[in-house]
Parts: C-alpha cells; sequence; structure tokens
C-alpha cells in the first residue's frame, strides 16, 4: 500500500485535460487562494479604518461596478461609449424617484431597496437596448461621438425634468438603501464592534461588486462573450461566421447600461446628493480611465482601475503638503505654481496617456509581466 | 425681419467659428486619422495667448492675434511630438484616447493659466452695431464670418497649391507611400498639430469677442466643431464650411424662436442643437454630406 504521491493528488496546476477546467473562472489554486485572501481583507476593512476612508473604499466598489459595465460594452465588445454617465444618471434618478423621499416639488416614493435597486438597472438597461440600434449603424469613433451628443441631449433632459432631479444645480437627496425596514446606512453592532454608517454601506457595495463581478466574468466566457470579442476584433469577419451583430451589440449595451445604472444609483448614496450637472463628460471620462488604466477587457482590471482613478486624488492630497511650497501650495490662495486640484487633473491626464503609450494592457498588464516575470525565475522567458 | 435677419447673421457669425473649429479638426484627421479631442483645450488656450500678448502685455492686436497663434502653433507640434508620434502605426482608437489624456492635462493648464478669470480679448468690435434701417447687426459676427472664412480658404490654399500642401496630401492618402516619395511623414504631422492649433487659437479669439468674455469652461463650446465634421463629412473642409453655418443658423434660430414657439422643449434648447442634428446625421448619412464613404474590408 503506498500512499499517492501529494503532486498527483493535487493535480498538475498547469494541465488542462478537459475545457471546461480550461475555462473555469479559477483555473490554478494560487488565484483561488488570492481571490480568497483579498475578498477576506477587504471585508475586514470596515473593523480597522476610520470613516472617509471607508467612504472611498465603497467609491471604489461602486465605480468598479460602473466600471465593469463600460469595460464589457467597450474592452470586450469594442463599442467605445462616451455615454456611460448618462446610463448611470438614468440608474440614479429611478432609485432616487422609487426610493427617496419626496420634498417640494420633487417626487420620491420611499420604496424598499428590493424595489428600487433591480429598477435602478433595468430602467436604464431598457433604455440602452432601445438605444442599441442607434448605435449599431455606426462604428469607432463615429459611435464615440454619437454617444458624446446623447451625452449632451441626456444633460439637457434632467436638468429640465426637475420633479425627478430637483434641477439644475439644485440637485435632490438619494433614495435610503432599507431591506425590509433594516437600513444599510446605519452604526450597527457587528461582532462586537460598532461600525459606522458608511462601513455597513461599504460591506454591501463589495458584496454586490463581488456577486456582478461573478456575474461579467461568466458572461464574458460563454458563446456571447466570445460573440463580443469577435466583433470587436472585425465586426464583418464576425457577421460572415454567423455572430448576429445587433444582438450581439444590442446585448452589450444593455448589459453594460444595467451595470451603469447600479452604479449610479449607488453613487449618489455614497455621496449623499446629486445635481444634474453630475452626469457630465468629465464623469464618462472617469470611467474610460478606469477601464484604460485598469485594463481594458478584464474584469480584475476595472477593479484595479477604480481603486487607482478614486485612490490617486487623495494619495495626492495627503503627499502635497510633504512637496516643496512653490511647487503645490495647499492653502487657498496660495502662491506655488500649482494648486493641488490641478496636480491631480495634471497627473490623471498624464497616467491615461502614459497607460496607452507604454503599456496598452493598463495596470492588470503591469501585475501579468511581474507574475511572467516570477513564473519563469530564474530564467529571463 | 427684426428678429429673423439679426438671427440669421448671429448664425452665420457662430456657425462661422464652429467651420474654423471644425477644420481645425479636419487638418490632424486628414494627415493622422486621428480625431482630435483636444480641440477644447487647444482653443481656450489660443484666447488665453491672445488676451495675454493684446490685454497684459499690450501689442496691437492684429500682432496680439498672429503671436497668439504662433504660440499655439508651437504648443500643438510639442504635443504631437510627445503625445501623439510614440502612437503611429497603432490603433486609431487607442491615439483618440490619447487625445482624452491631452485635453484633460491641457485643460488644467489653462485652468492654471485663467484661473477664476474672466479674460478680454481685447478686440476692436466690442459691442459696436452696422445699423440698416430698422435692422442691427453686430461688427463682431461680421469680422467672425470674414476671418474664419479668410484663415479657411488659405487653409484651403494651401493644401492645393503649396509643395507643402501637396506632400500634406499625399501623407493623408498613404503614409508609407509617401515615405517612399521622400515627404517627411513626421514633419507633416507636426505641421498639421501645428495649423490646427493655430486655427483653434483663431476661433478661441473669435469666441471670445463681444460681450462675453473667455472664462476656462468656455472650452466646451469647441466640442460642437464635432456635430459639424459629422454632419459635413470627416475628411472634408468644404463640408466643415457649410455644415458649420448651417448648424450655427439652426442654434441661433432655435435660441430665436424656441422661447416663444415651443417652449415646453426647455431653456437653453438651443445649446443641444447641434447635437440633435449630430444624431440624425448619423443615422440619415453616416459619412456626412461631402465625405468619402468609409471601405469596410474583412
Amino acid at each position: 500500500m503506498t500512499a499517492t504521491p501529494r503532486a498527483l493528488r493535487r493535480g498538475r496546476p498547469e494541465l488542462y485535460s478537459d475545457y471546461a477546467a480550461d475555462q473555469a473562472i479559477w483555473n490554478t489554486p494560487a488565484k483561488r487562494w488570492s481571490t480568497l485572501a483579498v475578498l477576506l481583507v477587504a471585508a475586514s476593512l470596515p473593523w480597522f479604518l476610520g470613516r472617509d476612508l471607508l467612504g472611498l473604499g465603497a467609491l471604489v466598489a461602486v465605480y468598479a461596478i460602473s466600471g465593469i459595465g463600460l469595460n464589457l460594452v467597450s474592452g470586450y465588445a469594442g463599442q467605445i461609449s462616451l455615454g456611460h454617465a448618462i446610463f448611470m444618471g438614468i440608474g440614479a434618478y429611478t432609485a432616487a424617484v422609487l426610493g427617496g423621499s419626496p420634498s417640494g416639488s420633487i417626487r420620491g416614493f420611499e420604496l424598499d431597496l428590493l424595489v428600487w435597486l433591480p429598477l435602478a438597472g433595468l430602467v436604464p438597461a431598457a433604455v440602452g437596448w432601445l438605444f442599441a440600434p442607434l448605435a449599431a449603424r455606426v462604428r469607432g469613433l463615429y459611435l464615440a461621438i454619437l454617444t458624446l451628443g446623447l451625452l449632451f441631449v441626456g444633460e439637457h433632459v434632467f436638468k429640465e425634468a426637475t420633479w425627478m432631479t430637483g434641477g439644475s444645480g439644485l440637485g435632490r437627496k438619494p433614495a435610503e438603501p432599507t431591506v425590509l425596514g433594516f437600513s444599510l446606512y446605519e452604526e450597527r453592532v457587528v461582532l462586537g464592534t460598532e461600525l459606522s454608517a458608511i462601513g455597513v454601506f461599504y460591506l454591501f457595495c463589495l458584496l454586490l461588486l463581488v456577486v456582478m463581478a461573478v456575474l461579467a466574468r461568466n458572461v464574458a466566457r460563454t458563446r456571447q462573450g466570445r460573440a463580443f470579442s469577435a466583433v470587436r476584433d472585425r465586426d464583418i469577419a464576425a457577421e460572415v461566421m454567423g455572430v448576429p451583430l445587433l444582438r450581439t451589440k444590442r446585448l452589450a449595451f444593455t448589459l453594460s447600461s444595467f451595470y451603469a445604472g447600479i452604479g449610479g444609483a449607488l453613487l449618489t448614496i455614497v455621496l449623499g446628493f446629486t445635481t444634474p450637472e453630475r452626469w457630465n463628460l468629465l464623469l464618462s471620462i472617469d470611467f474610460l480611465a478606469v477601464v484604460l488604466i485598469g485594463g481594458a477587457a478584464t474584469i480584475t482590471g476595472p477593479i484595479i482601475g477604480a481603486g487607482f482613478v478614486v485612490l490617486m486624488p487623495r494619495f495626492i492630497e495627503t503627499f502635497a503638503g510633504s512637496l516643496p511650497e512653490w511647487f503645490v501650495s495647499t492653502a487657498i490662495g496660495g502662491t506655488g505654481l500649482l494648486n493641488v486640484f490641478q496636480l491631480q487633473r495634471l497627473l490623471f491626464g498624464a497616467m491615461i496617456i502614459l497607460f496607452l503609450v507604454v503599456e496598452p494592457r493598463g495596470l492588470f498588464g503591469v501585475w501579468i509581466r511581474v507574475r511572467n516575470y516570477f513564473k519563469a525565475w530564474p530564467f529571463s522567458y | 425681419m427684426e428678429v429673423l435677419l439679426p438671427a440669421l447673421v448671429r448664425g452665420l457669425g457662430i456657425g462661422s467659428t464652429y467651420a474654423l473649429l471644425a477644420v481645425s479638426i479636419v487638418v490632424i484627421y486628414r494627415a493622422t486619422e486621428v480625431v482630435n479631442f483636444a480641440q477644447p483645450a487647444l482653443m481656450i488656450l489660443g484666447a488665453y495667448f491672445t488676451s495675454l500678448f493684446v490685454t497684459s502685455i499690450g501689442l496691437p492686436f492684429p500682432v496680439g492675434v498672429v503671436a497668439a497663434m504662433v504660440a499655439m502653433a508651437a504648443v500643438g507640434a510639442l504635443t504631437e511630438r510627445v503625445a501623439m508620434r510614440p502612437l503611429v502605426g497603432q490603433p486609431v482608437f487607442a491615439a483618440a484616447m490619447v487625445t482624452v489624456g491631452v485635453l484633460i492635462v491641457l485643460t488644467a493648464v489653462a485652468n492654471r493659466l485663467i484661473g477664476p478669470d474672466i479674460l478680454t480679448v481685447g478686440d476692436p468690435w466690442g459691442l459696436e452695431r452696422l445699423e440698416f434701417g430698422t435692422i442691427a447687426i453686430f461688427q463682431v459676427d461680421v469680422a467672425k464670418i470674414v476671418l474664419s472664412l479668410g484663415a479657411i480658404g488659405a487653409v484651403g490654399l494651401l493644401l492645393k497649391r503649396s509643395r507643402i500642401g501637396l506632400a500634406m496630401r499625399a501623407t493623408s492618402l498613404d503614409q508609407e507611400t509617401a515615405l517612399a516619395q521622400g515627404v517627411d511623414v513626421g514633419r507633416m504631422f507636426s505641421l498639421a498639430w501645428a495649423m490646427s492649433a493655430a486655427l483653434a487659437a483663431l476661433a478661441g479669439m473669435l469666441i471670445g469677442t463681444g460681450a462675453g468674455g473667455v472664462e476656462a469652461t468656455t472650452a466646451l463650446v469647441a466640442l460642437k466643431a464635432l456635430p459639424v465634421i459629422i454632419l459635413g463629412g470627416i475628411d472634408s473642409i468644404q463640408g466643415a464650411v457649410v455644415a458649420g453655418l448651417v448648424i450655427g443658423v439652426a442654434e441661433s434660430l432655435a435660441r430665436a424662436y424656441q422661447p416663444e414657439y415651443a417652449p415646453w422643449l426647455g431653456a437653453n434648447f438651443d445649446i443641444i442643437v447641434p447635437y440633435l442634428v449630430l444624431i440624425v446625421s448619423l443615422m440619415v448619412r453616416p459619412y456626412g454630406l461631402f465625405g468619402t464613404p468609409e471601405v469596410q474590408r474583412v
């Protein structure tokens, strides 16, 4: 009786003998364990961090959800959309009208989260479904310009629909995140420690992010996901091979708008207030940066990208004080060459340029390089 | 007539400025096949330089405008060399996204230079009017039409008649063949960006004339050049002129008549008229009025 060698019991991690194993989400033990470790660390943060950092954490999760949505349509399916902010806005206002409280001429029905959260995704998804046939008529940069037009028209509609948005410059409060009378934005004692309201909401955003990221990853590895990539790489060739173009693009837009809507609804809750001007070109560019800096056509990418885009301004703010005063002035009306905000914007733009020029696969690509280096170590190939 | 004619002239004035901005995008598109999203920042920096040379330093107005155009040409060429050149041969989408990055960087620079101020470009027209009986039109609108169309004509002539223009057209037709014939393709790219930035500077000056002045946020006006290039055809200078005037007049007429006849469309409806034209135009004729239909290969 000889014991089976340990290596044989565990299998050989890089040897795939069937397609299912090759296509699995976590196809190596290292990925399984590292995902679990990251999740545990992320879930334990509310017990360690202060309120403002947890607010940023919730923002990262929300940006990641919307970023994954944009990546489905722009990264996987190759349909460049500058209109992502509008779909986020539609989701945010659906949620705010259904779940928010009325004030003056602003409508609000104070419904349960179980009602408004799905609808905050489904309503933008329906708009995306209707918009897709228009978008499918044009390609590449023409589509980017078309969605830019949609952005301006949408902003005008938001400003005019005061019963929904509160009007230009005034704004309204978001939906209340309450599930069956249980508020997700309230101090609670969990595991013997009192968590702040934002800490509780952070955990909820994290849970949603995990669910939606796994969902997106599963879409990406199905027949539809492969159709997305085929349309991106050469749409006419894909059509010749039997991929229905309109249906594929429509699915991509619908799914992406669903993610955008959920992200938009959560974003207003984290920020606590929203004006119609928020859903503008700059927000769309933020999400393009989430996708491009993180890594196009990956799911991990937008999550890393969201962390980068949300945390970098804060990082600069924190360390601006240690830069020389003639370069960056931290006080209002300071005499430095730049102020903190200008430095943030300059570096943000420079990062977009730098990643596109130096590493088009984004931060995820940087990680792949590092990983491959250590996998092959001590050899350089 | 008292409403219609001034509205038409104002529309032609603002439309010719849009045409100028559109031509500045077309010049870059023809040379490099990249749609330049950074044009708003180039325009606002151009307005800043004009204001700096004319209002702060005190140069005569025409000299200041030319100096601002030269300064912006340098900025344009530098941008091309630093940010765009590494992407030659890459997918045009990546290059277009780089111009978005350039937009953010240059807008931050403009924010730093302009701050919360409202700049005046020191133009001689101000609010002077030409009176024809009961009808009064602003001088500045006439100046916009004359200067824009003059500049566009000069660019057209340069592209059509000069040796450099021939080299640029060759580059836009086929970069490798042009290279084989001894054209310095890289220099043509720089030249296209320099020309484009100079035109944007002129447009920035024209936007800043009259009563309003220029703020850092005025830059977004330049995005209206995108509907113009789509309606006119993305590679056509002639199309940019026609479409610029059409969109300018449509916007101006909407501004004159919509509050009275269609108030349910909301305040400031005229701002989105160009974008509605854009959406309709893309649906009906995606390659524009004068553009070349895209050839698709598998």
